[in-house]
């Protein structure tokens, strides 16, 4: 229990470093995440919108899954040395299945009666996209924009193997931090994976439509 | 010719080595194979250990709190919120929080994946037991089978679907975990990566690191297959 105090003693007079540490710690996973958002997104509601390539929606998912996340870090070590882009291009690699597949499963599963009934008051493509398929898909696809962040928050911690920065610097050198340095920075980033999963948590609710709320559909999966 | 007089320097000798060694490239094959014996089929072996130890105790746990949260429904917030937490900590922070109460053993580690095996678990149980169809379940009782007979004779073989893809995210999440316990126990697949990654020689941890996959991928196909071994109504339909 001791290491525990030390560690609060240790926040105390290091909060400069772990503050630092934090900082490029969460630039490190908001790039990741936004290039992730990027790629992912606009595709999955592309196929969700036309109603096609489910199969290759979900498979990404399924083999995105298996990839370890040191085991990726580990690999294009191999192939782009080591730095920022090695890390940032593996984080991405594990944000986009979860995004990809909720924004396809979430526009897929806009009920077709909905669609067919504005086509059939004369809404375009885009129109029907905009106003009905996505205020509609909102929900489930921060479901795996949620996944996605915490996800990556987490893994950047493996960063540190690879030069990539943040608070895994302190976590995986106890040489020179001590476990009582190495357990306050595993409780920031534990904090800072809870504290992002409770905000997104809270967006979410803000975007879902007022008229879907009470069906409270969650979506793929957390929580 | 002329140096020959002092006392040679002492170079290690190594053996012959092959081009791609020498030259560090990207995957060595020789140098992967004449080290399968020494470094990359125990590490396997390890990592196969700690993940079906890990699987196996979060089923049993998550199965047991599916069927009490099935019959006593309050229990699925507390049980679901408690694990959806534990599931969002960090799995590199969350080996480390436990070093100083369990210190850096196998104990730690298997409690940290346990952990991360429930929330899946328990979520795909309590789903796959409580979507079967209530005309099923009445028909069941319509028979005069008992609440347990219904439990095991209709509900359970119903839900064996959800419960295998919960069974294979748990499984596949665990084995890219277990890589990540090499920070603390010197077991798995991710120790030589980790060992690897002291020095510049590439083979070593991109092996690893496919193998990892490889591994990963392996595991789920065969969980798939048993599925469909399990549950020969399903493709049957599919088949007619």
């Amino acid at each position: 229990m001791n290491t525990f105090l030390d560690s609060f003693t240790f926040m105390g007079g290091h909060l400069g470093l772990l503050l630092g540490k934090a900082w490029s710690h969460l630039v490190l996973s908001a790039a990741a995440f936004v290039v992730a958002l990027v790629i992912a997104a606009p595709l999955g509601i592309w196929l969700g919108h036309r109603r096609r390539g489910g199969f290759i929606a979900i498979s990404v998912s399924n083999v995105g899954r298996a990839l370890p996340s040191l085991a990726l870090i580990a690999i294009f070590l191999g192939l782009l040395g080591i730095g920022f882009t090695n890390v940032l291009v593996a984080l991405v690699i594990m944000a986009v299945p979860p995004i990809l597949t909720n924004a396809y499963l979430a526009v897929e599963q806009v009920d077709p009666d909905l669609v067919r009934a504005a086509r059939g008051m004369g809404l375009t493509p885009w129109q029907i996209l905009f106003r009905i398929e996505l205020p509609l898909a909102l929900p489930v696809l921060f479901t795996g924009i949620r996944i996605a962040v915490v996800y990556v928050i987490s893994s950047a911690t493996l960063a540190a193997v690879a030069g990539g920065g943040g608070l895994g610097d302190i976590i995986l050198n106890q040489v020179a931090y001590g476990l009582s340095g190495v357990i306050a920075a595993a409780l920031w980033v534990a904090v800072l994976a809870l504290v992002a999963d409770a905000l997104l948590g809270m967006v979410r609710k803000l975007l879902t439509p007022r008229g879907v709320r009470h069906l409270g559909n969650d979506g793929a999966s957390s929580r | 010719m002329i140096a020959a007089a002092g006392p040679h320097p002492v170079i290690p000798d190594f053996g012959p080595v092959s081009r791609c060694v020498q030259d560090n490239g990207f995957f060595c094959t020789d140098w992967f194979t004449a080290n399968w014996d020494s470094v990359f089929w125990p590490a396997l072996v390890q990592h196969v250990r700690l993940t079906v130890m890990a699987v196996g105790i979060g089923f049993v746990l998550a199965f047991a709190a599916a069927l009490l949260a099935h019959f006593k429904g309050w229990l699925e917030r507390p049980v679901g919120g408690f694990t959806a937490f534990l599931y969002t900590i960090p799995p590199l922070a969350l080996f480390e929080l436990l070093v100083p109460g369990t210190g850096v053993s196998v104990l730690t580690v298997e409690i940290a994946l346990v952990a991360y095996t429930l929330m899946v678990l328990f979520k795909n149980t309590l789903t796959g037991l409580r979507e079967v169809p209530p005309d099923v379940r009445r028909v069941g009782e319509g028979m005069g089978l008992t609440r347990r007979q219904i439990l095991v004779r209709i509900e359970l073989p119903l839900a064996i679907p959800s419960i295998l893809s919960g069974l294979r995210i748990a499984t596949v999440t665990t084995i890219s975990t277990v890589e990540i316990a090499a920070f603390i126990i010197d077991q798995g697949l991710g120790s030589p990566i980790l060992q690897g990654l002291q020095s510049p020689f590439n083979t070593q941890f991109v092996a690893a690191g496919a193998l990892a996959v490889a591994l990963a991928l392996a595991a789920d196909g065969l969980i798939v297959l048993v599925g469909r071994l399990l549950t020969p109504w399903t493709h049957a339909r599919r088949a007619v």
